[in-house]
C-alpha cells in the first residue's frame, strides 16, 4: 500500500510516432440497446449513459430498436448536407492557406453530431451551437454563401466584420450566434427553453458543446438549471477525444462518460455514435419528444472523433498520431451512410461521386460570388463607420464623437 | 403621493411592469416565495405567479446565462444578483455575451436583461457585502450602468431599465433602502417620509437613462457624486458653508457629459465622490473627461474623495467610508485652489 496519495495526470492512450489505440473507448454492438419511453425518469434509463446507442451495423444495414426508419430519400438529403458541409470545409481550408481568410475551423469526422440531429428537430425550434456545427446552418437550408461571406469580413457579412470567421448566427433559421468564450451558449439554451416552457409553447432549444468545454462552470450551471426547472432542452456534448491537445481524459472522461454526468442532475444522459446518422437522429428525435411532452432535458455524449486540426492555426501531429483517425473503430459518417444508402439499394458509388463533383463544383462557384463581395484586402468593403454601431441600440454621444473623431483621422 | 422607502419604489417599478408587460420576469435567489433577502420583491410572486416572478438556485453565472437566454426568447428578464459582492462568478456572462450579443450579431440578436444589484456599504457589511464595482461594469462596452440615490430616481430608473431594449446594470444602494443617510453612524435613522424624494407615484412613470439631476446648485465648487454619497456631500456642503453645486450622476453609463462639464465650467472647480476604491475607479473616466473638457476653465486640480485602495473593511468601516469631514476637507481644498 504506498503511504501517500500521488497526483494523477492523465495521459492520452498514444502520442505521436506510437501507434493509436482506441481500446478505451466502450462499445456495444448496434442494435444492442433497448429503448425506453421517452417519459422515462432518469434513474430507471441509467443506463444509456454507460452503453453506446448505435444502429447501423457491420454490413450497413440498420437493426435494433433505435432504428428512426427514416425515408432513403430524406437519408440521401442527409448525407448530401453532410458532404455540403465537408466541401465547404475542405475550400474554406484551402482559402484559409492561400491567405484569402485569416482563420477556419473545420468539421470534418463530425458532421453527423449537427446535420442528424437538426434533421430531427423542426424549423421552430432554437439551435445553439459551438463553433463546430456548421452542418446545422447546411441541414437548415443556409446558402454556403453566406457563411462565406462572413469568413471573409465583407460587405455581405452577416457580423459586418465583427466577428472571427466561423462564429456564424442565423436570426432568420433559428440559430444562435457563437461566441468564442465557450460554454457561454449552454445555460443560455437552457434559458431560452425556460421561456418556451414561460409562455407555454412547444418549441425546444438544442445546444452543443465539445467534451472539453463541459470543465467550464456554465456546463454545471446549465445542467443545473436544466433538471431544476426540466428545461425542454437539448444539451450535447460532442466528445470527440479532442480539446486542441488536450484528450478527452482531461475532461474527466478517465473514469465515466460524459453522458453519465446527466442522472448525477436528474437528467437521462444518452451516449451515442455520433458517426452513425441514424443512431444520432434518432436519439435527438427520443429527447426531442420529451422536451416537448414536459418530460424535461436529455443530456446526449456524441462519440466522434475530431478527424482534423483543432484549427487553421493547429498541427496536430505535435501530440497526436498522424494516421489516428482511420483506427477510430467508429468510422466516417458519410461513409457508413453512403454504405447504409448503397445496401438499401437506394444509391451507388457513381452516385456519390457525381455528387461530390456537384458539390465541390457548387461551393467553387459559391466561393467566386462571395469574393465578388469583398475579401479582407480586396473592395468592396464594408464601411468602417458602422464599427460604432450596434454597441447599443441606438448609438449613444461619446460613440457618436468617437467616429467623428475616426472619420477625422481617416480624412473621410 | 403615496411615500415609499427605496425597496416600496423598487417593488413597485417592478409590480408596474409585470402588471403592464406579459414578458416581463423577475429572477433570482429568494425572490419568490420569500420576496426577496431585502424585500425588494415582496409580494410579486403572490400577484404574478411562480412562472412570473421565479425563485433560482445559487449560480450567479447561470441566473445571468438563463436571463440571456430568456431575453432572446422574447422575454424582459429583471433578474437579481444578491450582492454586488457576488456577481463576479456572472461576470463572464455579462461582459462576453451580455453586452456583446448585439454587436456581434450585427442587431439580429439582444436580451433586454436589467441585472439588479444591491451595492455599497456603510452597513458593516465586511468585506463581501459592501463593494461598489461600477466602474468594473462602465469599462464593458454595451451595457448600460446606473445607480439612483432616492425612491423616486429608483422606481423612474428601474421602469426605464427594463423597458430599454439594452441590458442595464441597475446597481442600488442598500445604505438608502429604508433612509436618506448624510455619513453619521452615530445619528438615529431618518425615514424616507422626511424626503421630498420619498413621494413616489403609484403608477408608470420614468426618469430616462443618462441623464444626471443637479441635486443643489451652487457657484463655488461642482461635487458630482451618485448613490449614497449624494447625501453625504449634500450634508458636507451644508455644513462647510461652502456654496457647492451637487450634482447626482445617475447613469454612469451612458454619462451625462453636458451636465458635468456646464457645471464645472461656470464653478471652475470640482470635487468627484464615490464609495469604490480609487485607483481605476470611476472617478478618474470623471476626472479624464472634465480635464478634456474644460481644461481653461479650472482653477483648480481635480480632487477625489473615494474609498480606500484596500478591500472593505469591517471594524474600521468609518475610517474607510468617504464621510463629510473628508468632503469638507476636499472642498475647502479646492476652494483655496492649492
Amino acid at each position: 500500500m504506498p503511504s501517500a496519495s500521488r497526483l494523477h495526470v492523465p495521459h492520452p492512450p498514444a502520442r505521436p510516432g506510437e501507434q493509436a489505440d482506441f481500446s478505451y473507448l466502450k462499445l456495444a454492438p448496434a442494435g444492442s440497446v433497448a429503448r425506453p419511453d421517452t417519459r422515462a425518469p432518469a434513474d430507471q434509463v441509467a443506463h444509456l449513459a454507460t452503453t453506446l446507442v448505435r444502429v447501423l451495423d457491420e454490413n450497413h444495414r440498420a437493426v435494433g430498436p433505435w432504428d428512426p426508419h427514416l425515408e432513403p430519400t430524406e437519408l440521401q438529403i442527409g448525407l448530401r448536407h453532410m458532404m455540403t458541409t465537408r466541401a465547404l470545409d475542405d475550400r474554406m481550408q484551402k482559402a484559409q492557406r492561400q491567405g484569402k481568410v485569416s482563420f477556419y475551423i473545420r468539421s470534418m469526422g463530425e458532421e453527423a453530431v449537427s446535420v442528424a440531429a437538426a434533421m430531427a428537430l423542426r424549423p421552430g425550434d432554437m439551435l445553439f451551437p459551438s463553433y463546430r456545427q456548421q452542418g446545422l446552418h447546411i441541414a437548415r437550408g443556409r446558402n454556403v454563401m453566406d457563411l462565406m461571406c462572413q469568413c471573409l469580413s465583407n460587405s455581405k457579412d452577416m457580423c459586418k466584420g465583427r466577428q472571427m470567421p466561423i462564429m456564424y448566427h442565423w436570426g432568420g433559421g433559428n440559430i444562435f450566434s457563437v461566441s468564442g468564450n465557450l460554454t457561454t451558449q449552454v445555460p443560455q439554451a437552457v434559458g431560452w427553453a425556460m421561456a418556451a416552457a414561460i409562455k407555454g409553447e412547444d418549441h425546444i432549444a438544442a445546444t452543443w458543446t465539445g467534451e472539453g468545454a463541459t470543465a467550464e462552470a456554465d456546463f454545471h450551471h446549465a445542467m443545473t438549471f436544466a433538471a431544476v426547472y426540466r428545461a425542454p432542452v437539448i444539451i450535447n456534448v460532442v466528445n470527440n477525444q479532442w480539446a486542441i491537445s488536450t484528450f478527452q481524459g482531461f475532461a474527466g472522461g478517465e473514469q465515466q462518460t460524459f453522458a453519465a454526468r446527466g442522472p448525477g442532475y436528474g437528467i437521462p444522459g444518452v451516449r451515442v455514435d455520433g458517426n452513425d446518422y441514424l443512431a444520432v437522429n434518432a436519439v435527438t428525435q427520443w429527447a426531442a419528444e420529451r422536451a416537448r411532452t414536459g418530460a424535461g432535458a436529455t443530456l446526449i455524449e456524441h462519440v466522434t472523433y475530431r478527424a482534423g486540426p483543432h484549427s487553421t492555426s493547429d498541427d496536430p501531429s505535435r501530440y497526436r498520431p498522424k494516421d489516428e483517425f482511420k483506427s477510430f473503430p467508429l468510422g466516417d459518417p458519410i461513409e457508413r451512410l453512403k454504405h447504409h444508402l448503397i445496401a438499401l439499394g437506394a444509391w451507388s458509388e457513381e452516385q456519390h461521386r457525381a455528387l461530390e463533383q456537384e458539390l465541390e463544383a457548387l461551393v467553387s462557384e459559391q466561393w467566386k460570388e462571395s469574393v465578388s463581395y469583398g475579401t479582407m484586402t480586396e473592395g468592396p468593403s464594408l464601411d468602417p463607420d458602422t464599427l460604432f454601431d450596434d454597441v447599443f441600440k441606438e448609438v449613444p454621444d461619446h460613440l457618436e464623437r468617437q467616429r467623428e473623431e475616426m472619420r477625422k483621422l481617416r480624412g473621410a | 403621493m403615496p411615500q415609499m422607502n427605496m425597496v416600496q419604489a423598487l417593488n413597485s417599478a417592478m409590480d408596474v411592469m409585470l402588471g403592464r408587460d406579459n414578458s416581463v420576469v423577475v429572477m433570482g435567489q429568494d425572490v419568490g416565495y420569500f420576496g426577496g433577502v431585502f424585500r425588494v420583491t415582496d409580494g410579486l410572486q403572490r400577484k404574478y405567479g411562480e412562472h412570473r416572478v421565479i425563485d433560482m438556485p445559487i449560480a450567479e453565472g447561470g441566473i445571468i446565462a438563463t436571463a440571456i437566454g430568456m431575453g432572446v426568447n422574447g422575454l424582459r428578464p429583471v433578474s437579481e444578483i444578491q450582492f454586488a459582492d457576488y456577481i463576479y462568478p456572472a461576470f463572464d456572462q455579462v461582459a462576453s455575451e451580455l453586452a456583446r450579443l448585439r454587436y456581434r450579431t450585427a442587431g439580429d440578436y439582444f436580451a433586454p436583461v436589467t441585472v439588479r444589484v444591491p451595492a455599497g456599504g456603510g452597513i458593516r457589511g465586511g468585506q463581501t457585502h459592501s463593494q461598489s464595482p461600477e466602474a468594473l461594469f462602465a469599462h464593458i462596452c454595451g451595457i448600460k450602468v446606473v445607480m439612483p440615490s432616492n425612491p423616486y430616481d429608483a422606481k423612474g430608473l428601474l421602469i426605464s431599465s427594463i423597458e430599454d431594449d439594452d441590458p442595464v446594470i441597475f446597481f442600488e444602494p442598500k445604505r438608502l433602502y429604508n433612509g436618506p443617510f448624510d455619513g453619521d453612524p452615530n445619528k438615529p435613522a431618518i425615514p424616507w417620509s422626511t424626503h421630498p424624494k420619498g413621494e413616489v407615484p403609484d403608477g408608470h412613470y420614468k426618469v430616462p437613462i443618462g441623464q444626471a439631476e443637479i441635486v443643489r446648485p451652487g457657484a463655488e465648487v461642482t461635487v458630482i457624486t451618485y448613490g449614497t454619497l449624494v447625501h453625504v456631500a449634500e450634508a458636507a456642503a451644508k455644513a462647510s458653508g461652502i456654496d457647492a453645486e451637487i450634482i447626482d450622476l445617475r447613469s454612469i453609463v451612458p454619462l451625462d457629459v453636458e451636465t458635468i462639464a456646464t457645471s464645472v465650467k461656470k464653478t471652475g472647480r470640482c470635487v468627484i465622490v464615490h464609495e469604490a476604491t480609487r485607483f481605476s475607479g470611476f472617478g478618474a473616466e470623471l476626472a479624464a473627461t472634465l480635464q478634456e473638457e474644460c481644461f481653461w476653465h479650472l482653477e483648480a486640480p481635480i480632487e477625489r474623495v473615494t474609498g480606500w485602495d484596500t478591500p472593505y473593511p469591517h471594524a474600521f468601516e468609518w475610517e474607510y467610508f468617504p464621510g463629510q469631514a473628508r468632503i469638507i476637507a476636499a472642498l475647502k481644498k479646492v476652494k483655496a485652489g492649492v
